[in-house]
C-alpha cells in the first residue's frame, strides 16, 4: 500500500526511517550491516577521545604540530575512526584568541572526536547567537576571557568539522596525559567553557 | 574563478537560490553580499549544492574567509572575527 503525500507528511519518524532504509537497501546504495557499522562507530566515538587528543597535545610538542596541520591524520593515531568522515580541523586558542565552533546552518559537529553534539549545539538560540553575541553566550556558561583576547567564530557551514585546542590550565606543569584528559569537557573543545583545574 | 589568494578582499555573491526553488545550500543568509577576506584554501570538495539532489556534482575550491562582525552588525567588538567555509561558486573578487 502507498501512502499519499498529506499521510507521509503526518507518518511517524520511525515509519519512514523503515521505510528510506529498506529503499535504499533495495536499490543495493547502502547494506544492513553497512548501517549498522556506521551506527557502531558513531555510538563509539565520545568526548573522551577529543579530551586524550588534547592532552596528548598539550604533552607532546611533535604530536601537538602534526594535530595542527593534519587534524584527521593525528585523531586516527589516537584511536579515532575517520574513514567516512569529513575531514577535521583542529584549532588552537591562544593568549590572544579564544575559538567557538557553531553551525548556523545546522548541526555540524566532529562527531568522530567528540561524538554525538549536545542538544544545546543544535539549538536554534545556540546556532544565532553564537554569532551575533559570543561574548553573552560565553558568560551564560560562566566562561570570562582575560581582557585582550579576540573571539574568533568558527561557523562550520560546509566540508570540515571543527575542534577546538583548549589552552593548558597554569598549575598543570606536571601533571599525566591521563590526568590532564580527565579535566578536558566537550565544552572546552567546543569553544563555550575552558579547561580549569 | 581563477583561485583566490589568502589575503584576497572578497564579496559573498548577493544571491537567493532560496527563493527560485528547492536548495541545499551551505552559505549563510547572514553573509550574503558581504564584504571578507580569504584565509586559506581548505581543499575541493564535491558542490553539496548538487550532491544533495543526486546531480552531478563537480569539485569546486573551498575558502576560509573571515569576517568583521562589525561590518555585519555594528556592534560587535573590535578584533573579534567570524571565520566560515565558502565555496568559489558564491565568491568574487571585490
Amino acid at each position: 500500500m502507498s501512502l499519499s503525500e498529506t499521510e507521509l507528511l503526518h507518518a511517524p519518524a520511525e515509519a519512514l526511517l523503515v521505510a528510506i532504509r529498506d529503499l535504499l537497501e533495495a536499490k543495493g546504495i547502502v547494506s544492513t550491516a553497512e548501517i549498522a557499522e556506521r551506527i557502531a562507530i558513531t555510538d563509539a566515538a565520545s568526548p573522551r577521545i577529543g579530551a586524550a587528543i588534547v592532552a596528548r597535545a598539550w604533552t607532546d610538542p611533535d604530536y601537538r604540530a602534526r594535530l595542527l596541520a593534519n587534524g584527521s591524520a593525528a585523531a586516527e593515531e589516537m584511536g579515532a575512526s575517520m574513514r567516512g568522515a569529513p575531514p577535521l580541523g583542529v584549532l588552537e586558542n591562544t593568549k590572544s584568541v579564544h575559538h567557538l565552533v557553531v553551525c548556523t546552518l545546522c548541526s555540524c559537529y566532529p562527531r568522530a572526536v567528540l561524538g554525538y553534539p549536545p542538544f544545546w549545539f543544535k539549538s536554534a538560540a545556540y546556532r544565532a547567537r553564537a554569532v551575533r553575541d559570543p561574548r553573552g553566550v560565553l558568560a551564560e556558561w560562566n566562561t570570562t576571557l582575560p581582557d585582550g583576547v579576540s573571539i574568533r567564530i568558527v561557523d562550520s557551514t560546509a566540508d570540515y568539522r571543527w575542534m577546538v585546542l583548549p589552552r593548558r590550565p597554569l598549575g598543570t606543569e606536571d601533571w599525566s596525559a591521563d590526568r590532564l584528559a580527565a579535566i578536558v569537557r566537550e565544552g572546552d573543545m567546543i569553544g563555550v567553557t575552558v579547561p580549569s583545574i | 574563478m581563477s583561485t583566490l589568494a589568502p589575503g584576497q578582499i572578497v564579496r559573498v555573491r548577493d544571491d537567493w537560490p532560496e527563493a527560485r526553488g528547492p536548495v541545499h545550500i551551505r552559505t549563510p543568509h547572514y553573509l550574503r553580499g558581504r564584504i571578507g577576506t580569504i584565509r586559506k584554501i581548505l581543499g575541493r570538495f564535491a558542490n553539496p549544492e548538487d550532491l544533495a539532489f543526486a546531480r552531478p556534482a563537480p569539485s569546486l575550491t573551498l575558502y576560509h574567509v573571515a569576517f568583521d562582525p562589525a561590518s555585519l552588525w555594528g556592534d560587535a567588538k573590535a578584533g573579534d572575527e567570524i571565520l566560515v567555509e565558502l565555496y568559489e561558486s558564491w565568491l568574487e573578487e571585490a
